[in-house]
């Protein structure tokens, strides 16, 4: 697959993954609000993953649409972040999920607005928006539950030690990468560290977290290869899809 | 048979007036009750601060109440969905309906909330079995179908039941109703495009729909509350324009709106006895089950268990969340007044 089609699926499938997960929680929230919230999100991401899935099936030019892509690859062709496959654990893992993500799209999406692609700058332009908002949100929560009782606190310090090891992918620049940023079209991923480490410490400050160190190991969800939890994800999503073929909804 | 009064839901709450509310009635003034009266008859909405029967005030309170459950009970079954819709355009238009009934308990909460109970205390009475909601809920979903039906069908019901109540006397709940009505007519569209696709697709598809529009229907015409002739509380209501037409005055037009919908599918009205009375203008429908009516109230529907635990769940499990939310407020708090001082 050419790099600029592989480039843009890591970015849509990240965001339909996490978008899937984010589905799973709504009308199961802690508050009505936090209902009204995470579907927010979810909506936002799913947005985001339609139009940039569409803009992979067209440079792909074998006429896939965005539902073929979502619906029928099979689990090793989806090259989202291993980060956005775990589970949704409680509410404080959720939270750590998005924050770290969201921290991470923002960076993403604003250097994607220089990008010499002008439909990836025009994605990104309405993305960056939604990412502000979203970690404004995810950051708040991460403040509040870091911050407010000595449960809570245990539970997203928890929850960072767990979710951490899979940042490191994030930043982790390959081939694909590498020819993304010559060409101009996106920053290199460890060139989003600096920003990124800057944002979350700010919050970690604020929050009483404290980050675990990094780990040396990291995984290659965007380029394939991923923890056991995606199978599951895309077991539930394809199901009702691949039981139709043909059918249209 | 009469009905007890405790049968108040959602829509089907629109009779609701205990037998406790009858005796305060008395004991209150007359005069304010004659202006109070005198309002209501000249279309006059009734604010938060306005003086009110105490009778109505608890009508209200019962009937909005109720109204704000059955939005957060039906996010369930739906929301059953979510994960599964088979494209990303439906998956999107299913998690903004959730969320729209989601907003709208929110916003009936609030509604409710005016008349001096807060949501804390509603939603306790939720979840210990104590306050009703929209039996239609306790159904499952087993297919995509069902999501389909619902919004058709269930959605559609409601819209019957609240536009009346856009003009009901009380204005939080007026003004809440105009807004609310808006979504429903949207989610009633979605959920018919869902139908027309299955219907107009595969013979697997169609075969989903029919079996969808099966199990729906009844509970749907079921929506609207027992039947004139056994609903005792409806004339108090009128009389407050808190309701406005009978329990079978709205059947009748879910009824008529709805034949030509199915025919216009395709699909199949599970009831034999449904005719077109050409005199009349209406379709004739046949008997309605009431005893399943009343068993599912009763908590014995297929998933009224499964709705009260997952309510239940999301409450207990988000328990800590929100401790943390109210601590980390006052820590807040604490710090800005020690930096004041
Ligand atoms: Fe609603
Ligand atoms: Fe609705």
């Amino acid at each position: 697959m050419m790099p600029h089609c592989a480039y843009v699926l890591r970015i849509a499938d990240t965001s339909l993954i996490l978008a899937q997960r984010l589905g799973e929680w709504v009308g199961h929230a802690p508050a009505i609000e936090e209902d009204l919230g995470l579907a927010n999100v979810s909506l936002d991401l799913l947005g985001q993953a339609r139009m940039l899935l569409s803009y992979a099936g067209e440079l792909e030019g074998r006429g896939r649409s965005e539902d073929d892509l979502a619906y029928l690859r099979e689990e090793s062709e989806f090259l989202n972040a291993t980060l956005v496959e775990q589970p949704n654990g409680d509410f404080g893992q959720t939270v750590v999920r998005q924050f770290l993500v969201d921290a991470w799209q923002l960076e993403l999406y604003e250097q994607l607005l220089e990008s010499k692609d002008p439909r990836l700058a025009e994605i990104a332009a309405k993305a960056v928006k939604e990412t502000r908002y979203h970690l404004r949100y995810s950051a708040g929560w991460l403040v509040r539950l870091g911050d407010g009782t000595d449960e809570s606190h245990a539970r997203v310090q928890d929850a960072l030690t767990r979710l951490w090891p899979l940042t490191g992918e994030l930043f982790s620049t390959d081939e694909v990468d590498r020819e993304i940023a010559q060409a101009g079209i996106g920053p290199a991923a460890e060139a989003l560290l600096p920003g990124w480490s800057a944002r979350v410490a700010a919050v970690f400050a604020e929050a009483r977290l404290a980050a675990p160190v990094m780990s040396p190991f990291s995984w290659h969800g965007k380029q394939g290869r991923h923890s056991e939890h995606l199978g599951f994800v895309l077991a539930e999503m394809q199901s009702l899809h691949r039981a139709h073929p043909g059918a249209t909804w | 048979m009469r009905r007890d009064s405790g049968v108040d839901l959602y829509t089907q709450g629109l009779d609701s007036l205990g037998k406790d509310c009858l005796r305060d009635e008395a004991e209150e003034s007359g005069t304010f009750e004659q202006r109070f009266q005198t309002r209501v008859d000249a279309e006059e909405k009734i604010e938060p601060k306005d003086w009110m029967p105490e009778a109505y005030r608890r009508t209200l309170i019962r009937q909005i109440s109720q109204h704000a459950h059955s939005e957060i009970v039906g996010m369930l079954p739906e929301g059953n969905w979510i994960t599964r819709a088979p494209s990303l355009l439906r998956k999107t238009i299913l998690i903004a309906k959730v969320q729209d009934e989601g907003g709208h308990g929110a916003y009936l909460y609030s509604a409710t909330e005016t008349l001096g109970v807060s949501r804390d205390e509603l939603i306790g009475q939720l979840l210990e079995g104590k306050a009703k909601y929209s039996s239609i809920f306790n159904y499952p979903t087993p297919t995509w179908a069902d999501v389909g039906a619902i919004g058709w069908l269930v959605d559609g019901a409601a819209i019957m039941n609240q536009v009346p109540l856009c003009r009901c006397s009380y204005g939080p709940y007026a003004r809440a109703m105009v807004r609310i009505c808006k979504e429903e007519s949207f989610h009633q569209r979605q959920g018919y495009e869902i139908m027309m696709r299955l219907s107009r697709g595969t013979t697997a598809q169609k075969d989903m729909a029919q079996q969808a529009l099966n199990r729906w229907w009844w509970p749907s015409l079921m929506m609207f509350g027992p039947s004139d002739a056994e609903s005792k509380h409806s004339a108090q209501s009128m009389r407050w324009k808190i309701k406005r037409f009978s329990n079978d005055e709205l059947r009748q037009k879910f009824v008529d709106y709805t034949v030509p919908q199915a025919e216009f599918l395709g699909l199949t009205i599970p009831d034999p006895d449904l005719r077109r009375d050409e005199a009349a203008q209406h379709y004739r429908f046949g008997t309605i089950d009431w005893n399943e009516f009343e068993q599912v109230l009763k908590g014995h529907g297929p998933c009224n268990r499964e709705r009260l635990e997952a309510r239940r769940r999301a409450h207990d499990e988000g328990r800590w969340v929100r401790d943390a939310a109210i601590a980390h407020a006052a820590k807040q708090a604490a710090r800005k007044n020690s930096r004041a001082a």
